[in-house]
């Protein structure tokens, strides 16, 4: 411990600064250079899949497949795969679900990691974050493991085919008709939103607006966007805001989960009940004590099961040949009919699930 | 079984010959211990899966331990030096992010990384100059640049990610190191670990963190700059952080705010069951780096097995945490009343 100690030390941060620098050794591309990955990437996942499909191929026998949810422990998510489990095993397979205790970006890959030791035929992940788990995806890929997306997409070519619940147009054109049916196709409207820079929210009601101008629609007039910011109480001082503001208001569409529950919430404790019609996206259990009590007439989502299921019927005709995972290829999927394979692989569940007194109990999310 | 095997190295010297006594301190250190563990992991490990004692185990395995091992070996200094620093994920974040913000808007990866680096380094100093200059608890500074470090990565970038980096650096960050089954992250560990071993054991600068972890007031009065090391081993910290901050982001090409959440409390346990004291003064690099092993077959043990949930992950590492605290303190405890209880019986002989 003599004088000579800081040198040491400046030379050993210096050694160690050297090391990093060759160890990561240079070549200079920036984001504006040509090649920046996905181009190259995406030619190598396209060719994993080049043989071509045989729509009448048997069910492959004791299919085994994991599940992989953003999170564990989301009663939403926890629904979703369970309907993986019922396709599954509807095909004389099985699903084990396995996931993160957390949503970050990159806690998924150690999961996807074993779950490929294990030599599943197929993995169906519900994506973090959609470039964060592509190189673990690829590499399952390569080793024969079919990959699904669900739920929310992962890089393109790192999945065969995509899930989705719905479409920007399909949420649209179903609110808007729903909103129509229960006011007779007439009067003043308004929507209740999350937040004014929620980009799904924004695309849904720039489809609802262009819905509104059909001809069917001529009499319904759109009067005002409020923004509830997703939040409770201040969703329920907006609604109580546009009835104040819009006496002769007919109807409220409310695509949030949360801003149809509090608008709910104000319309039965308030005269307007039964009057004033609301509609939007929300959850059955939500939802089920204001339908039954008259002041919801109907709502709609999508089914998170029938998501699941579909994921689970997609899987199993991935790894039994009858989808490649291109563009036009059909399959059967179950109880839930035929479906064909979209642009960039996505397979879309299908129009909204309108909720109403006379089906809600059948849904427990 | 554990208060049996361990003695700590200043407890007295037992009766008896002197190679049972040799014998007794290879049994009695804690590296010794990690090995058994290790065995016995091994062991259970593969009764759990047949895949546990694969090359594809370790590949996968380290390679998601990596910037946790990265980290852990400057926070074993510090915390030999008897401080602490709970920010590094949160500096990894920033890097991430930083490394986000950076590629978004036209510099190439080879500038970027120096910069994250020299991010890293500063906020590591903003901890120590806190701590030495200003003579605050490190718990208390670096549990609030945990959340500070983690805002600033969010600022910097919001909710959104990065994904685009070019395909050379993130096959270099996923890759294996010239076709064996070793990840490249791991060779760069490798590299790291034995110039922080050589640090820590084999130059001055080891010895005076040793010295200051050990007692504070002699290592001022003997003449060592006690402030001053702190500060270098808290730059560290966070420029190390800052690099597995690159690594991440590369390996996943994904620069994001909300990566490696949590990952301090997985460095901290690497560290304090690798045999780091946690009052200082004790723990070698060797320990860290069994420690490491151990915890990364845990977790693949735990992942491959189809019946445990991974929630057993985070009590697993709880429980270790809490484990390696309280092992050497039971065992000195021990080894405390023996020896009362030893000069009793002489006394009243």
């Amino acid at each position: 411990m003599k004088s000579a100690r800081p040198r040491t030390v400046g030379a050993l941060l210096v050694a160690l600064a050297l090391l990093v620098m060759f160890a990561l050794a240079a070549c200079g591309e920036t984001k504006n250079s040509s090649d920046t990955g996905s181009s190259t990437q995406s030619q190598q996942g396209a060719s994993s899949t080049a043989s071509g499909a045989n729509p009448d191929a048997p069910i492959k026998k004791g299919l085994k497949t994991v599940s992989i949810p953003k999170q564990l422990g989301n009663p939403y998510e926890e629904y979703e795969h369970s309907g993986i489990d019922e396709a599954l095993k509807e095909l004389g397979g099985s699903n084990r679900i396995t996931g993160p205790t957390d949503a970050g970006a990159s806690t998924q890959i150690p999961i996807i990691n074993a779950a490929v030791q294990q030599k599943p035929n197929a993995i169906i992940i519900a994506g973090n974050d959609p470039n964060a788990v592509a190189p673990a995806l690829k590499q399952a890929a390569q080793r024969g493991v079919k990959i699904v997306g669900m739920d929310s997409d992962v890089a393109p070519e790192a999945r065969s085919v995509f899930i989705n619940q719905v479409t920007t147009q399909l949420v649209g054109e179903g609110q808007v008709k729903s909103i129509a049916k229960e006011i007779g196709n007439k009067g003043q409207i308004a929507i209740l939103s999350a937040t004014a820079n929620a980009t799904n929210q924004n695309a849904w009601i720039k489809v609802m607006k262009e819905e509104l101008k059909k001809p069917e629609y001529k009499d319904i007039k759109l009067v005002k966007v409020a923004y509830g910011d997703d939040d409770d109480q201040k969703s329920f001082q907006q609604t109580q805001g546009l009835i104040q503001a819009y006496p002769n208001l007919k109807g409220i569409i409310s695509p949030t989960t949360v801003g149809v529950a509090a608008a709910a919430r104000y319309l039965s404790t308030s005269p307007q009940k039964g009057k004033i019609k609301l509609t939007g996206l929300g959850f059955p259990n939500q939802m089920r004590k204001f339908v039954k009590n008259g002041t919801v007439d109907e709502f709609q989502l999508w089914v998170p099961k029938d998501v699941g299921y579909l994921a689970g019927q997609a899987a199993a005709a991935l790894v039994s040949g009858r989808i490649t995972g291109k563009e036009g290829e059909k399959f059967k999927a179950g109880r839930l009919g035929d479906y064909t394979i979209g642009p960039n692989g996505e397979i879309v569940l299908g129009p909204l699930t309108t909720f109403t007194k006379d089906n809600i109990d059948k849904f427990d999310f | 079984v554990q208060a049996e095997t361990i003695t700590s190295p200043d407890a007295p010297p037992v009766a008896g010959a002197a190679s049972p006594r040799d014998w007794r301190r290879v049994l009695g250190r804690w590296e010794t211990l990690l090995i058994a563990l290790l065995a016995v992991l091994a062991v259970v490990g593969q009764l759990i899966s047949p895949e546990f004692l694969t090359t594809d185990s370790f590949t996968t395995g380290s390679l998601d331990l990596s910037e946790i091992a990265l980290m852990a070996l400057p926070l074993a200094m510090v915390i030999v030096a008897a401080e602490i620093d709970l920010s590094v994920a949160s500096v990894l974040a920033l890097s991430s992010a930083l490394m986000a913000y950076l590629w978004n808007h036209g510099q190439p990866v080879e500038t970027i990384i120096p910069i994250c680096l020299i991010a890293g380094a500063v906020c590591g100093a903003f901890n120590g100059v806190l701590v030495t200059r200003f003579g605050l608890p490190s718990l208390a500074v670096t549990i609030g640049t945990l959340a500070l470090f983690r805002g600033l990565a969010f600022v910097v970038i919001g909710d959104d990610s990065v994904t685009d980096f070019p395909v050379t650096w993130t096959d270099r960050a996923f890759g294996n190191f010239a076709g064996t089954f070793v990840p490249n992250t791991i060779v760069l560990f490798a590299v790291l670990a034995a110039a922080f071993a050589v640090l820590l054991h084999a130059t001055p600068f080891g010895r005076s963190v040793f010295a200051i972890g050990a007692n504070q007031e002699a290592a001022y009065f003997s003449g060592l700059r006690v402030k001053r090391i702190k500060l270098i081993l808290f730059t560290l910290s966070g420029a190390v952080a800052a690099l597995a901050g690159v690594v991440i982001t590369l390996r996943n090409s994904t620069g994001a705010a909300n990566v490696g959440q949590g990952f301090e409390l997985s460095a901290v346990t690497a560290v304090l069951l690798g045999g780091v004291s946690i009052f200082g003064g004790r723990g070698t690099i060797a320990g860290v780096i069994l420690a490491l092993f151990l915890l990364g077959g845990i977790q693949k043990a735990l992942l491959l097995s189809e019946s445990i949930s991974s929630y057993w992950i985070q009590i697993v590492t709880g429980a270790l945490l809490v484990g390696s605290v309280l092992g050497p303190n039971l065992a000195r405890r021990v080894a405390g009343a023996r020896r009362r209880s030893r000069s009793q019986q002489e006394e009243d002989s």
